[in-house]
C-alpha cells in the first residue's frame, strides 16, 4: 500500500496552524501486523527506534568487554583472559563502539527519527532505502558478533586493522574476514543513510523552513551526512582491497609484491579522521538543541554555529595523516597546521554554547546535566587533542595510554554524554511519557564521576610510558596504582548504566504521561503529538524563525530570528511565563 | 536551492585548494587522489543543484516569507510498508557470508537479491504493497 501525501489548505497561515498534509492511509489497518509489520515498516520513526535499540544493545555488549579489559589490567600479570582473547576483546570493543554504536545511534537512530520531524517532512526522502540501511546495519552487526563464534576467534588487529598485521599470514582464519564483511555491510548502510539525510534536508523541508532556519541538529546531521559520503566509500574500497590481498593474491598492502602497507594507513585514516567527526558532530547538534531549551533563550550565534560546523567538517577531511606522524613518511607541517586549525571553529562552538547559557534561566534537568557534562568532557579530550596535533608531543605519546585517554574522553564526551542527553531530551517525543528525572540525575552523577576516575589516570600512566594494547605489564614500573584507579572508575560508569537500565524499565512499566511538549521546546518536532502520528504532521505552524514551535506557543514573544532584531539587554521578554 | 548548491560547491573549492597545496608540498599521490576525488564529489551535485536553482528559482522552502499553503500539492509518494528492503538486506547478508564461509551461500544470496530487485521495481510500478 502506498500513502500519497495530498496537502489540503485551510487556515490563513499567519494566525493559526494550516493543514499541510492529510495522508491517505485508509489501508493502514489492513496492513501486516506483529513481527511482519516491523519487518516491512518503512516509517522513519520505526526504523530510527530499531536503530537506537540495536545500537544500545551493542553499546552494552561493548561496555561489558571494556570491563573485562579493565579487570585484566588491574593487576600487572593477570591471567583472566589469554593474550589472544585480550586482543579480540579490545578489537571488538573498539569496533562495536565506533562502527556500530556511536555512529549508527546518531545518524541511524536519532537523526532518522528527528530530522524529518525538525524540517516538517512526512518521512525520509527514500523510505525503502532507509529500511534497507537498517537491515544492512543489523546484518552487519550480527556478522561482527559472529566473529566470537568461529574457529580462531574474532579479529585481533585492533579497530584500525593496520597492514601488514591484517594480512592472511599474520591474521589467519575466518574471524578477520567476518570483521571485513561486517564493515562492508555497515559501510553501505551508512552511505545509504547519508544519501537519505541529504535528500530529505534538501528536498522535503516545509515552506518557510529555509536553510538558515533549520535547527542546529539538522544542520549538523546534514554536514555529517556529507562527511559520510566523503569518508565511507574510501573505507569500503580499502576493505575490498584488504580482502583481495588476503584471498586473491593481490599485493596492494604488502611490500613483497610491490605494494605499500602505508597505503592502508592513508586510506584508513582518510576515512578514520572524518569518522571521528561523523561521531562528534551529531552530538554537538544534540547539545546545541538542549542548551537553548533549558536556558529559555534562543541559541547564541546561530550562523557562527553553522559555519563552525562546516569548517570543522572541511578541516577534518584534510588531517588524516596526523594519526601517522610516527610513520616518518607524512608531511608533518601540513597535517599539524590543519589539525591545530580545527581548534578555532571548535572554540567558536564552545564560545557559543557558553553564550547560550549566559544569563539564561537554567533548568538543570537530566538532559541539561548531561549536556553540561559533555562540555567538560569534550573540552578535556579536545585540549589533549591539540597537544597531540603537535608532532614533537605525538612522537613521545604515540600509541601510549595518553592517546587512549584522549580519544576516550573525546568520544565518551560526545557519544555518551551528549548521546544520553539526547535520549533524556527526546524520550518524551518518542513515547509521550517521561524518563524518571531523579534516576537520570543519578545516572549522570555516577557517570560523570566514573568518567574522570577512569580516564584521568590513563593520561598519567601514558606519560609514564605504558603502551596501549598490552595485556600485561611489568610490576616494577609503578603503573599498577593508576590502572587500579582506572578500573574502579570503569565500574562506577558500569553502575551508572545499570541505573539507566532500571530507569528505562521503571519508566516503561509505570509510565508518567507527559504532554506533547513537556520541555516547552523550540523546534518543529515538538509541535506535533508525542509520539508523532503516521506521516508526522496534520498541521504545521507558520515558520518565521528557527523556533517555530516557541513562536506559536508564545505569540507575545517576538521572533528573535537572527537578523530580525534582538531584545534590549536584560529584557525579560524571552522568559517563559 | 542556492544555499544547498553553495555548500557542496564550497566543498569542491576547499578540497580543490587543499589538493593543489598538498600536491605541491608533498608530491604524495595517494592523498592527492583522495582530495581531488572529494573535490569532484562536491562539484558534481553542487553544479547539479545550481543548474536546477537557475531553472526553478527559489522554492517555498527557500523563501523567508513563504506560507505553509504554498507547499500545497502532492509532496511525494511514500510507500508505507514494503517487504523488499528486508529481502534485499538478507540477500546482501548472504552475499558477504559467501565471501567468508564459502561460495554455496552465493546461490541463495543471488536469488534473494534478484527477487527483491524485481519485487521492489514491480511495487514501484504498481504503486502498492505487494
Amino acid at each position: 500500500m502506498t500513502d500519497v501525501i495530498t496537502p489540503t489548505t485551510t487556515g490563513d497561515g499567519a494566525h493559526g496552524p494550516s493543514v499541510v498534509g492529510v495522508a491517505r492511509h485508509e489501508h493502514e489497518e489492513h496492513g501486516p501486523t506483529g513481527l511482519l509489520k516491523w519487518v516491512t515498516s518503512t516509517d522513519h520513526k520505526v526504523i530510527g527506534m530499531s536503530y537506537m535499540i540495536t545500537s544500545l544493545v551493542l553499546f552494552y555488549f561493548a561496555g561489558i568487554m571494556a570491563l573485562v579489559l579493565r579487570i585484566q589490567l588491574a593487576t600487572p600479570s593477570s591471567s583472566l583472559v589469554s593474550f589472544a582473547q585480550y586482543n579480540e576483546l579490545f578489537t571488538m570493543h573498539g569496533s562495536l563502539m565506533l562502527y556500530l554504536f556511536a555512529g549508527p545511534f546518531a545518524f541511524g537512530g536519532l537523526a532518522n527519527y528527528i530530522v524529518p520531524l525538525q524540517v516538517g517532512a512526512p518521512d525520509m526522502a527514500f523510505p525503502r532505502l532507509n529500511a534497507l540501511s537498517y537491515w544492512l546495519y543489523l546484518s552487519g552487526s550480527i556478522t561482527m558478533m559472529m566473529g566470537f563464534l568461529v574457529a580462531g576467534g574474532a579479529a585481533e588487529f585492533g579497530w584500525v586493522a593496520y597492514a601488514p598485521l591484517s594480512n592472511a599470514t599474520n591474521s589467519p582464519g575466518v574471524g578477520p574476514d567476518i570483521w571485513i564483511m561486517a564493515l562492508v555491510l555497515t559501510g553501505f548502510s551508512a552511505i545509504f543513510t547519508g544519501v537519505n539525510l541529504v535528500a530529505t534536508i534538501f528536498y522535503l523541508r516545509a515552506p518557510g523552513m529555509t536553510m538558515f532556519r533549520m535547527p542546529i541538529f539538522t544542520w549538523n546531521m546534514l554536514v555529517t551526512a556529507i562527511l559520510i559520503l566523503i569518508a565511507f566509500p574510501v573505507l569500503t574500497g580499502a576493505l575490498v582491497m584488504l580482502f583481495c590481498d588476503r584471498h586473491f593474491g593481490t599485493h596492494i598492502f604488502s611490500v613483497q609484491g610491490g605494494g605499500s602497507p602505508n597505503l592502508w594507513q592513508n586510506l584508513f585514516w582518510f576515512f578514520g579522521h572524518p569518522e571521528v567527526y561523523i561521531l562528534a558532530l551529531p552530538y554537538f547538534g544534540i547539545a546545541t538543541e538542549i542548551f537553548p531549551v533549558f536556558s529559555r533563550k534562543p541559541v547564541f550565534g546561530y550562523k557562527g554555529m553553522v559555519f563552525a560546523t562546516l569548517s570543522i567538517a572541511a578541516l577534518s577531511t584534510g588531517v588524516w595523516a596526523h594519526h601517522m606522524f610516527t610513520t616518518g613518511v607524512v608531511l608533518l607541517p601540513f597535517f599539524s597546521l590543519l589539525s591545530l586549525l580545527i581548534a578555532v571553529p571548535t572554540g567558536i562552538k564552545f564560545f557559543n554554547w557558553i553564550g547560550t547559557l549566559w544569563r539564561g534561566q537554567l533548568q538543570f534537568s537530566a538532559a541539561m546535566l548531561f549536556s553540561i557534562g559533555f562540555l567538560f568532557a569534550f573540552l578535556m579530550g579536545g585540549v589533549t587533542g591539540v597537544m597531540l596535533a603537535s608532532p614533537p608531543i605525538d612522537f613521545f605519546t604515540h600509541d601510549t595510554y595518553f592517546v587512549v585517554a584522549h580519544f576516550h574522553q573525546v568520544l565518551f564526551g560526545t557519544a555518551v554524554f551528549a548521546g544520553f542527553a539526547g535520549l533524556y531530551y527526546w524520550y518524551p517525543k518518542f513515547f509521550g511519557r517521561m524518563l524518571r528525572e531523579n534516576l537520570g540525575k543519578w545516572h549522570f552523577w555516577l557517570m560523570f564521576i566514573g568518567f574522570w576516575v577512569t580516564f584521568m589516570p590513563q593520561y598519567i600512566v601514558g606519560l609514564l610510558g605504558m603502551p596501549r594494547r598490552v595485556a600485561i605489564y611489568p610490576s616494577y614500573l609503578g603503573w599498577q596504582s593508576y590502572n587500579i584507579i582506572s578500573t574502579v572508575g570503569a565500574f562506577i560508569i558500569a553502575a551508572s548504566f545499570a541505573v539507566l537500565l532500571w530507569n528505562l524499565w521503571i519508566s516503561w512499566r509505570q509510565p508518567v504521561p507527559c504532554g506533547d511538549n513537556p520541555w516547552d521546546a523550540h523546534t518543529l518536532e515538538w509541535f506535533t503529538t508525542s509520539p508523532p502520528p503516521h506521516h508526522n504532521y496534520s498541521h504545521l505552524p507558520p515558520i518565521r524563525s528557527e523556533r517555530p514551535t516557541w513562536d506559536y506557543h508564545h505569540p507575545d514573544s517576538p521572533a528573535i530570528a537572527h537578523g530580525e532584531g534582538r531584545p534590549p539587554r536584560g529584557d525579560k521578554v524571552l522568559v517563559s511565563s | 536551492m542556492r544555499n544547498e548548491s553553495l555548500i557542496l560547491l564550497g566543498v569542491a573549492i576547499f578540497f580543490g585548494i587543499v589538493g593543489v597545496v598538498y600536491w605541491f608540498t608533498s608530491y604524495e599521490d595517494g592523498g592527492t587522489t583522495m582530495l581531488v576525488g572529494t573535490c569532484l564529489l562536491g562539484l558534481l551535485p553542487g553544479s547539479y543543484y545550481l543548474f536546477w536553482h537557475r531553472r526553478m528559482g527559489f522554492r517555498p522552502e527557500d523563501r523567508d516569507d513563504a506560507t505553509i499553503e504554498e507547499g500545497a500539492g502532492e509532496v511525494e509518494t511514500f510507500p508505507s510498508s514494503s517487504i523488499w528492503p528486508f529481502v534485499l538486506g538478507m540477500g546482501a547478508f548472504m552475499l558477504v557470508l559467501a565471501f567468508a564461509f564459502g561460495m554455496w551461500f552465493f546461490f541463495p544470496a543471488v536469488g534473494l537479491i534478484v527477487t527483491a530487485l524485481v519485487g521492489g521495481t514491480a511495487e514501484s510500478r504498481r504503486g502498492g504493497h505487494v
